[in-house]
């Protein structure tokens, strides 16, 4: 038994626009104060961090804008969104190894009124030249610029070989848009669609990719606050326990280029993700109740099914059409609508609804929530009740 | 089908010092394949060591250039100015065993097919560099 098992305290975010009309410093920092604030704590209590490797916010800024005394532990952490769960894992690893005791993880964009990530990507920026992607040098002279480009032939790989069309990917969209309606804090709050609606919407990569299978450029903020189980048993909200978070970087794998493992229709990343959440753990995927699933595309969603064991190589299809990940299926996916339907705070809005569903709090709460799976690829955790 | 094919706004590569031989050859009308000079393994993107021999001896090969198409898909938005569309692009699994991200042409873009077997030729790009694309191998392979 470890001796300081590591819970998250304390969640907070802006709201979630196109047009946050501040800097991403003062998302930055209204986040982590939210957080803060729901957790019973103080900035001079924090004393660890981690962001993005691709977020533009400075920790030595967070410091002196919230008034931190001191930080003992900064990481940044790879591969974009499917990196996310990464800050979770650092923040993690350096609470249970005793270098911190109040440790932030932060995301902070305006990522829909500054830097655009759905547009062509055709030189070198801050956001785009790496952090686990190849795709500057081997796609742009292709004309393949965008993350819908990239993920979308990996996708078709995956269509051709179990005979799949674009229709099949609709009921993914149709639920998270369902879940984001009753979402108060969605983009998308009470703006259901239709399958007719995802199949006349236009096409982004054909025959893949319909502009309803992608997720949403968001601008805003959120922060997530974790500490020791014993020290948040004196805090102000019940704690959700970290039962593993990891890291996942198999050989020969790119985040979103990924096009040179071998079979293609493999998630190599999520299937190394599983492996060790299970494994280190002892949960199967009869023990998960609520699957925050990356999506920011809707095939995403089979992929982390299929890696994370909820059904066979090449069913997750029809595992969605018969109704399995529902709010009351066998599996539901991302209550709060995910990165589709509620914002696309590149996965750590995904992490917030996660431990709204473990607290009970959540607005479209599932019944009787033990244990969360939070998968994005390259990175992935799971979080228990306490 | 010319016009898509000898486009001069097409941008040109952005090597790196590990990648710069597969461009340069590229842009000499030829293409080649970075191999392990020791224990004879072909591998790409292009990278310094060898992975299944810890190897730093490198050799560049030329290929055969033909291969059969892995994966296939057209982008339709956002267009980029300096493509002519429809644009196929294809992920092509070369008979030495590495796998290229390029543009397949001379085909109806609805009859690409993954498995369809495709030979390569080049087409120039701006700064006067050619990359490799590919096109059907007419009538398989003799």
């Amino acid at each position: 038994m470890k001796r300081n098992k590591a819970v998250i305290a304390g969640i907070g975010q802006t709201e979630f626009s196109k047009d946050s009309g501040r800097s991403e410093l003062q998302l930055a920092c209204e986040a982590i104060k939210h957080a803060l604030d729901d957790a019973g704590l103080r900035p001079s209590d924090v004393d660890g961090f981690s962001t993005f490797t691709i977020d533009n916010n400075e920790d030595v800024d967070i410091v002196r804008s919230m008034g931190i005394e001191t930080l003992r532990f900064s990481s940044r952490t790879p591969h974009g969104g499917g990196g996310s769960m990464a800050t979770i894992a650092h923040g993690m690893a350096a609470v249970e190894a005793g270098l911190c005791n109040t440790f932030v993880c932060l995301r902070a964009m305006n990522e829909r009124s500054e830097a655009r990530f759905g547009i062509a990507h055709m030189t070198p920026t801050a956001s785009n030249k790496g952090s686990g992607s190849g795709f500057l040098e081997w796609s742009m002279p292709f004309g393949a610029a965008t993350p819908a480009a990239w993920t979308g032939i990996q996708a078709q790989a995956y269509m051709a070989r179990y005979g799949l069309t674009n229709a099949d990917f609709a009921p993914i969209s149709v639920q998270l848009r369902k879940n984001a309606a009753t979402n108060p804090l969605a983009w998308y709050y009470e703006r259901p669609i239709t399958i007719e609606d995802h199949q006349s919407s236009r096409w982004i990569v054909e025959p893949v990719f319909r502009l309803l299978d992608c997720c949403q450029e968001t601008d805003g903020g959120v922060a997530i606050v974790i500490t020791t189980e014993e020290r948040a048993r004196d805090l102000r909200q019940k704690p959700a326990r970290i039962a593993h978070a990891t890291q996942s970087i198999p050989f020969d794998t790119e985040t979103v280029t990924n096009f040179y493992h071998k079979d293609l229709t493999v998630f190599d990343s999520g299937v190394q993700c599983a492996k060790e959440l299970y494994g280190r753990t002892g949960l199967s995927p009869r023990d998960i109740q609520v699957g925050m699933l990356y999506d920011h595309f809707t095939i995403a969603v089979f992929w982390h099914l299929e890696a994370m064991g909820f059904c066979k190589p090449g069913e997750a299809a029809a595992f969605v059409k018969d109704g399995n990940v529902a709010l009351d299926g066998t599996i539901a996916l991302s209550p709060n609508g995910g990165l589709i339907g509620e914002a696309y705070v590149h996965g750590m809005n995904l992490v917030t609804e996660a431990v709204r569903q473990i607290r009970g709090t959540a607005t479209n709460q599932v019944q009787n929530v033990e244990n969360v799976l939070l998968s994005a690829g390259m990175s992935g955790a799971i979080l228990s009740k306490c | 089908m010319a016009s898509e094919t000898t486009t001069l706004r097409r941008p040109q590569p952005l090597p790196g010092r590990d990648s710069a031989p597969f461009w340069e050859a590229a842009s000499r009308g030829e293409l080649f394949g970075q191999r392990c000079a020791a224990c004879g393994v072909f591998r790409h993107p292009p990278r310094p060591m060898c992975p299944h021999c810890q190897s730093l001896k490198t050799e560049w090969v030329r290929l055969s250039g033909r291969g059969k198409v892995a994966a296939n898909m057209r982008p339709i938005h956002p267009r980029i100015p300096m493509f002519d569309y429809p644009l196929v692009c294809v992920l092509v699994d070369l008979d030495e065993g590495i796998r290229l991200f390029s543009n397949l042409y001379e085909c109806a873009p609805e009859s690409v097919e993954n498995g369809m077997e495709v030979e390569v030729f080049f087409v120039p790009t701006a700064g006067d560099k050619q990359v490799p694309v590919f096109r059907p191998v007419r009538g398989g392979r003799s």
